[in-house]
């Protein structure tokens, strides 16, 4: 029998062996390099991080190939990179370079205000943020082969992740238990495809991985994440934004391992020198939300 | 029953510890090192093998794992666990736990692009077996002990030795317990064979 490549298993299944573990977002080799020592799942190759591409404004777009390219030669830990959503071109030249999954990410600047990707077409699995049911089936109906959190990216601050961890697991715990003839409704409600609300109730859970992002500063916050039900931590501008990115990283990997365990998270949080510094959420304009970015 | 631990350091765990109860045996998430004691067998999971590492070398747990394989209870590895067992893992200087003789390559397939699925046939196990290899490693060259139980495009893909279980592709993807069950076989027989000894 011929081997078949681009399964929704296939897919899906890549994201299942991250489960547990803690994707980071880095900008070149050597810092791909320190989280693959740190015990990373995977990295994220981006331009620049969200935290400075909140501080530089203007669009944001695909990181340039040539760092793609520079950190994948640089690791053997898979290697993630974003398209802005809707950018078709972006999401086939990520794919043509052969990176491992993408992220159509709401912190890079919209391409297509309407319409996200049929990522459905594509050989290679994506990954995509919700805020609730709604979205997270919208997205997994086009194809996601991954979930995370929106969060609010780049501001250091968590609360907008577990306000989206809380609200999907609360909005699959209900689907869970409605019986069929409420189904139908419920998927109106939610604008979500009925077939996926059938899977949902069936499985008690969601059929595809679900992993915080967006907020994420201390070793305590991916904790708090895989408490909440989270199935793995991205990890944004907290790692190479603090003050010692290698001893930073190592203890998010641990706590995130050990999420209950807290004597050893008090024990791996001592001095690990300044966080990022943080936003306060309300203090954010509301044209700098990018959590408000898709739909 | 016996009692079949799932390394819980990384990676697809929930998917191990749902065959292992489909195929009757007690299945235990193990995060620390004290847990290795009241084991019958472990089940090294798919995931990312230089985090598990990071993480067994971090808590004492590699001393504990090798202990484990030199009393001759069973471990399986699939995929990154696979990489676990190998005594040797190509353009690596050191192996893992490196307890079963295997040479290893990673990512032998290709990138996540290239991941595919497709039935095989097993030695000893049946027929359409649904083979899910994700950034698949392969076992390029195997000692004299060594069994074959799958090859596919002419790469050994699942093998045994003795106590030890290996296979390049994710069996827990699939809802067919068939190696699983082979597995269980071996534990139960090597608790069998402990309790005869005098």
């Amino acid at each position: 029998m011929t081997n078949q490549t681009g399964t929704d298993r296939v897919k899906r299944g890549m994201a299942e062996m991250q489960k547990g573990g803690v994707i980071m977002d880095v900008i070149n080799a050597e810092q791909a390099r320190i989280a693959e020592e740190a015990g990373a799942v995977a990295v994220m190759a981006l331009e620049r991080v969200p935290s400075d591409i909140r501080a530089a404004g203007g669009v944001a777009r695909m990181a340039d190939p040539r760092i793609v390219e520079e950190v994948m030669a640089a690791v053997s830990i898979p290697v993630m990179a974003k398209a802005r959503i809707g950018h078709i071109v972006e999401a086939r030249v990520l794919e043509a370079m052969g990176v491992d999954y993408i992220d159509e990410s709401e912190v890079l600047t919209p391409a297509d205000e309407e319409y996200h990707l049929l990522k459905s077409n594509y050989k290679v699995p994506f990954v995509c943020g919700c805020r609730d049911l709604g979205e997270a089936a919208r997205r997994i109906g086009e194809g996601a082969a991954m979930l995370r959190t929106k969060g609010e990216p780049g501001t250091g601050n968590i609360v907008e992740a577990v306000r989206h961890m809380r609200q999907v697991n609360a909005q699959v715990r209900k689907v869970t238990n409605m019986t069929p003839d409420e189904l139908m409704t419920e998927a109106k409600i939610l604008g979500a495809p009925y077939e996926l609300l059938l899977e949902i109730n069936r499985l008690g859970r969601l059929p595809v991985v679900n992993f915080a992002a967006g907020g994420v500063a201390t070793p305590a916050d991916a904790a708090l994440m895989m408490e909440l039900g989270a199935d793995g931590v991205f990890v944004g501008s907290g790692i190479f934004k603090s003050e010692n990115p290698a001893k930073f990283a190592k203890a998010i990997v641990e706590a995130t391992t050990h999420y209950q365990d807290y004597k050893l998270i008090a024990e791996i949080s001592k001095e690990l020198g300044i966080p990022m510094k943080g936003i306060e959420i309300s203090r954010l304009n509301p044209q700098d939300r990018m959590q408000d970015r898709g739909w | 029953m016996v009692k079949i631990g799932v390394l819980a350091l990384q990676g697809a765990i929930r998917e191990h510890v749902g065959a292992i109860e489909a195929v009757g045996a007690d299945a235990i998430i193990v995060k620390r090192v004290e847990q290795l004691e009241e084991l019958d067998g472990l089940v090294l999971p798919g995931g990312e093998s230089t985090t598990m590492r990071r993480l067994i070398d971090r808590y004492g747990m590699m001393e504990a794992l090798r202990e484990f394989a030199a009393v001759g209870k069973p471990m399986f590895g699939t995929c990154a666990g696979l990489i676990l067992l190998a005594r040797e893992v190509i353009d690596q200087a050191t192996p893992h736990i490196g307890v079963m003789n295997v040479v290893v390559e990673r990512n032998s397939f290709g990138r996540q692009v290239d991941s595919f699925e497709m039935a095989l046939s097993l030695k000893n196990i049946g027929e359409n077996f649904p083979a899910v290899f994700i950034r698949a490693p392969h076992i390029v060259a195997a000692g004299p002990n060594v069994e074959v139980l799958a090859e596919h495009e002419g790469r050994i893909v699942l093998a045994r030795e003795g106590p030890f279980l290996g296979c390049s592709f994710h069996p827990e993807l699939t809802d067919d317990t068939r190696i699983m069950a082979y597995f269980v076989k071996m534990v139960r027989q090597s608790v069998l064979t402990t309790l005869a000894k005098p």
